[in-house]
């Protein structure tokens, strides 16, 4: 195996890792919050539809994005209602939500397009472009540096860099600033918040909202940058992958990061067969589709360091007791 | 703040007025893509309810969704919430494949207890890993119970094309069950026979070459009254046994019942176990007494169904009893859209979510809504 094998395979990483960092990043505001999401795998469903659809009928990927971001949207604010203002079962409305959403995606573009619940192919304008970063050729001939700024970190489409760089922007909004400081506190200690004059009710929406954003932005990555369109149950339990990775990051923002790369980086080895045999490693195919959820039981087992999530996560807030 | 609700508007207002919030949601969905609700509707009662034929398969769904409803709502009484029904039930496939291939059966009868046990046993071990995660180390049983399903896909997948596959076999399935395996199903049964007798157009019965009547065959078999004996062995044991009333204390206040010297750990692992026996057990509908053989995703999501068949049920085996018949109504009726209509399958799905949103995270705004009925008839 030759290091243009590496680069290929860091380069696909890459590519499948940023979906789940964008839905892992959603999930960590809002259970930072004190609100479970298990929907983040039905908003980025939505998310792909909507924004594969109106690219495909506008012809421009940005008006797509904009319709992914609200089709997440509307679910993450039905999520909020039903889990802040009317305190439901968090867990259950996120469930639902993914049910709705898995159905519901196939009924519009089915609608629309009449091709089997698909949209058509995008092309030209309505795909995401992929960006050259400066001096990509011009440092190739570096040795070693050369090809893997040229062929891993440049020629991905703008969202890849947004995702890397929500990483140090989440962290410096949880740790740094007094909005974080409350989410974080709400999600721990709602009543501490409430006894400050600062409304729960608010604060968690906005966290649910934030997850909204991320998972369109995730759904529209899928369907306009991965790949070109949004076919039926594309997103094929990354959501779910993204919890996992969440869980094993134990709800922080860097360690998200590493979660998803290797959740992606697995990904990408499970599409080459032929790089795994050349190693001599013999892994079924399957084993690899099921090591993030075993890895993330091995966490949540505690046998390397446990994982607590935010102590409040999950409860509804009641104000008057 | 919120009056309450007399007892007998909260078991059966509740359930219904959800219903009828999704099904009204379903329908403007269906006007929004330019379809008829009216004609779908009358599609999927024609399909669903008015042939032998129709029915027969509505009774089939109905029957794994009594089993995952049931796994679902035992859980719920302990106050756990296992969305790993599916995985559970897809293991009990493997136990169920187990042994009917790989055991001498003289008659379906023993063959059927054989199935039974290796069904439960396999659905109960799947869920004793979470089970145990949540007891010893108090991780949350819903995320280990979807890692779960998902290392289930990836187990049986594995064993289907590595392992189980017969030599020469293209599709991800193992061979055939021994003919003595075969359960008898509902056109096969003495007394309900006479109902799935094929007619001619003049009326008159159909015959075979022998001269024999011909009957309409259809996948419900002798394990729906299995599952209607399950209804009743959960009634028994959640109401009428000193493990029942445990499990309810347990679900209803974790403190007062640890206070009253019952294990959170006993009571945590035995709960989970019969609810992954019962989720294994549903393998008995599908994998022995329709598709003969084991298939890849054999469950087909009847797993996920038990969530919103317990919660429409309100965790009660009558209540699932119901709720699973009309989710098997839903299910076929689904089924006769898809092929019938424009509308695709997936509307199933759509219903099948705002069933579970509107009874499971929305009951609150349901109640709160009757409440203001309740209270302006009050006034009056």
């Amino acid at each position: 195996m030759d290091y243009a094998t590496f680069l290929q395979i860091f380069d696909t990483t890459l590519r499948l890792a940023t979906p789940l960092l964008f839905a892992c990043l959603a999930g960590l505001y809002s259970e930072r919050a004190g609100v479970f999401d298990i929907g983040l795998e039905g908003k980025m469903l939505m998310a792909a539809m909507a924004s594969g659809a109106v690219a495909a009928l506008s012809g421009s990927v940005w008006i797509g994005l904009m319709a992914g971001i609200v089709g997440s949207l509307a679910f993450a604010l039905v999520h909020g209602i039903a889990s802040i203002t009317f305190r439901g079962n968090q867990l259950i409305s996120g469930v639902a939500l993914n049910f709705v959403a898995s159905g519901i995606t196939v009924l519009i573009a089915q609608d629309l397009f009449g091709q089997g619940g698909r949209t058509p192919p995008l092309e030209g304008g309505a795909r995401m472009l992929e960006i050259t970063l400066p001096l990509a050729e011009t440092l190739r001939p570096v040795p070693v540096i050369g090809p893997l700024y040229a062929d891993v970190i440049s020629g991905h489409p703008i969202l890849v860099y947004v995702g890397l760089l929500l990483v140090p922007a989440t962290w410096w909004l949880l740790y740094r600033t007094r909005f974080g400081l409350r989410l974080r506190a709400v999600g721990e200690n709602p009543a501490s918040v409430d006894t400050a004059g600062v409304s729960v009710k608010r604060l968690r929406f906005s966290a649910v909202l934030i997850a909204g954003v991320l998972c369109g932005l995730a759904g529209a990555y899928m369907a306009t940058g991965l790949q070109a369109g949004f076919g039926r149950e594309m997103t094929a339990g990354r959501g779910y992958i993204a919890l996992a990775a969440l869980i094993f990051a134990k709800w922080r923002p860097w360690h998200a990061l590493w979660a998803c790369l290797l959740f992606g980086f697995f990904q990408s080895l499970a599409l080459r067969p032929d790089v795994m045999q050349a190693v001599g490693i013999k892994i079924p195919g399957p084993a690899l589709d099921a090591l993030p959820y075993i890895l993330t039981v091995v966490v949540l087992a505690g046998l390397v360091g446990k994982a607590v999530p935010p102590r409040a996560g999950g409860e509804p807030y009641v104000k008057e007791r | 703040m919120m009056d309450k609700l007399p007892k007998w508007a909260d078991i059966l207002l509740v359930p219904l007025i959800s219903l009828l919030l999704a099904a009204l949601v379903s329908a403007l969905v269906l006007l929004a893509i330019g379809q008829s609700p009216m004609q779908a509707l009358t599609v999927m009662v024609n399909g669903a309810i008015v042939s032998p034929y129709g029915w027969g398969y509505t009774l089939y769904y109905a029957t794994s969704f009594i089993f995952t409803g049931l796994a679902v709502s035992v859980a719920y009484h302990a106050g756990l919430f296992n969305i790993g029904a599916e995985g559970q039930a897809q293991l009990g496939g493997l136990g169920v494949a187990l042994a009917c291939l790989f055991l001498p059966w003289p008659h379906w009868s023993l063959a059927l207890v054989g199935a039974m046990v290796g069904a439960a046993l396999f659905g109960a071990a799947w869920a004793a890993i979470p089970a145990w995660l949540q007891a010893k180390r108090g991780s949350h049983i819903v995320i280990t119970t979807i890692m779960f399903n998902y290392i289930a896909a990836a187990v049986l997948i594995y064993l289907l094309v590595e392992v189980l596959r017969p030599a020469g076999q293209m599709d991800p399935a193992s061979a055939r069950f021994p003919a003595t395996t075969s359960l008898p199903q509902f056109q096969d049964i003495p007394g309900l026979q006479s109902l799935f007798l094929r007619y001619a157009a003049d009326g008159t019965v159909r015959l075979n070459a022998e001269g024999l009547p011909l009957y309409q065959k259809v996948p419900a078999n002798v394990t729906f009254f299995l599952a209607i004996l399950a209804c009743v062995g959960v009634w028994v044991m959640l109401w009428h046994t000193r493990l029942g009333y445990m499990i309810r204390a347990f679900g209803k206040s974790e403190k007062a019942a640890r206070y009253a010297g019952i294990s959170a750990v006993k009571i945590t692992m035995t709960v989970m176990l019969i609810s992954g026996a019962l989720a294994g057990l549903m393998a008995i509908n599908n994998v022995m007494g329709q598709s003969e053989r084991l298939l890849q995703n054999s469950a087909e999501g009847a797993g996920f169904i038990g969530i919103a068949v317990a919660l429409m049920g309100r965790n009660h085996p009558v209540g699932v009893f119901l709720a699973a018949i009309l989710f098997g109504f839903l299910y076929q009726g689904g089924a006769a859209l898809g092929l019938e209509t424009a509308i695709p399958i997936e509307l199933r799905t759509v219903v099948q979510g705002l069933v579970i949103l509107f009874t499971g995270a929305l009951d609150q705004m349901v109640r709160m809504m009757l409440g203001w009925a309740f209270r302006a008839r009050r006034t009056v």
